[in-house]
């Protein structure tokens, strides 16, 4: 199945979730990334039973904490 | 009161815009922004603010101006260590531009004091360091009803987003509360080129110039990311959280409250 993540289009198994996704991309902090599926928030602690699905358009939000 | 010829001259390339002219300079002119923070984001969105011609510009921040800060910090310079940076930055601004009229504000903002500092403005540009001012901020901004820019720097990397009251999300729509002290990597651990401030902190000047006159798209249910090694610039949507704990139907923070600090965060740069 073809999902978007990040504005780009690739290929994963059939039956990833969120937490596997975030496993994939070895994402720094993956315990404080947000996620939206479809311009939707995936709540906390259920990203391990969020399965994504063909088509999904993913985007990771992360804390950005610098300033001064 | 009508522009002086000095004025005039000064503020001409503003002018010759069509979406600016006298009245969108006048605009400017009365408008009133706070900036909290005179660091690497707050400098540079001083200096262009200062220099657009910004009527009121506050600034807020405790420290000194360090040695190790001069590397972005670009409206501090380095006769001025030691100087308290809300006076350093006030001096730079003055000088830029004698037209416009500096509040410095040498103070931690903290729950107590966040609401009274913000009522007097316009428009907030947060260019905090940390989780709990940025938290902090945002709070009071949507329970103040002000509209106000987040922005975020490290590495080689930034973001921002505006909230605009009732018209999209709040930066607790995206991030729920902030991640316990340490558990994400700050400047100060991990480093910031000087430049990723000063292209986001002059993003963030933008949003309030174009707040201010009332001209174009404001990044308003956007947070848009800035990757400087990949050359990369991208306008993510954010969603709208109806359960959000601050701007949601049935809010649960109803006054604005301070996080604990961590502790290397007080020694602050």
């Amino acid at each position: 199945m073809k999902i978007t993540l990040a504005g780009e289009k690739k290929e994963y198994e059939e039956g990833l979730t969120v937490a596997g996704l975030i496993a994939l991309q070895q994402v720094e902090t993956p315990e404080y990334v947000t996620v939206s599926v479809n311009d939707k928030f995936i709540q906390g602690g259920t990203f391990a039973e969020t399965v994504l699905e063909d088509g999904d358009v993913v985007e990771f939000l992360y804390f950005m904490g610098g300033g001064r | 009161m009508a522009f002086t010829d000095a004025q005039l001259e000064r503020y001409s390339r503003h002018i010759l815009l069509s979406e600016v002219g006298v009245k969108g300079q006048k605009k400017l002119q009365s408008a009133k922004v706070l900036i909290i923070g005179a660091g690497g984001l707050g400098a540079p969105a001083a200096l262009y603010l200062a220099a657009a011609g910004v009527g009121t510009i506050g600034i807020a921040d405790a420290d000194a101006v360090d040695l190790s800060n001069l590397q972005r910090q670009v409206i501090h310079a380095t006769p001025d260590v030691g100087k308290a940076k809300v006076i350093s930055a006030k001096e730079t601004m003055e000088a830029i531009n004698p037209d416009v009229t500096v509040n410095a504000c040498r103070m931690f903002v903290n729950a107590g004091n966040v609401m009274d500092l913000i009522s007097g403005y316009d428009f907030i540009i947060d260019g905090t360091d940390n989780f709990p001012a940025k938290f902090l901020i945002n709070d009071a901004c949507v329970l103040g009803k002000k509209p106000f820019s987040h922005a975020g720097i490290i590495r080689f990397k930034g973001q921002l987003t505006t909230y605009v009251p009732g018209q999209g999300p709040c930066y607790r729509c995206v991030f729920k509360q902030p991640p316990p002290p340490d558990a994400v990597p700050t400047c100060r651990q991990a480093g910031v080129i000087g430049a990723v401030g000063g292209v986001i902190g002059s993003l963030q000047a933008m949003e309030a110039v174009k707040y201010i006159l009332s001209k174009g798209d404001l990044l308003t249910g956007f947070l848009l990311t800035y990757d400087a090694l990949k050359m990369d610039f991208r306008k993510i949507k954010l969603p709208l959280d109806k359960s959000c704990a601050v701007c949601g139907e049935h809010p649960a923070i109803l006054a604005p409250f301070d996080y604990e600090q961590a502790v290397c965060d007080l020694n602050g740069h």
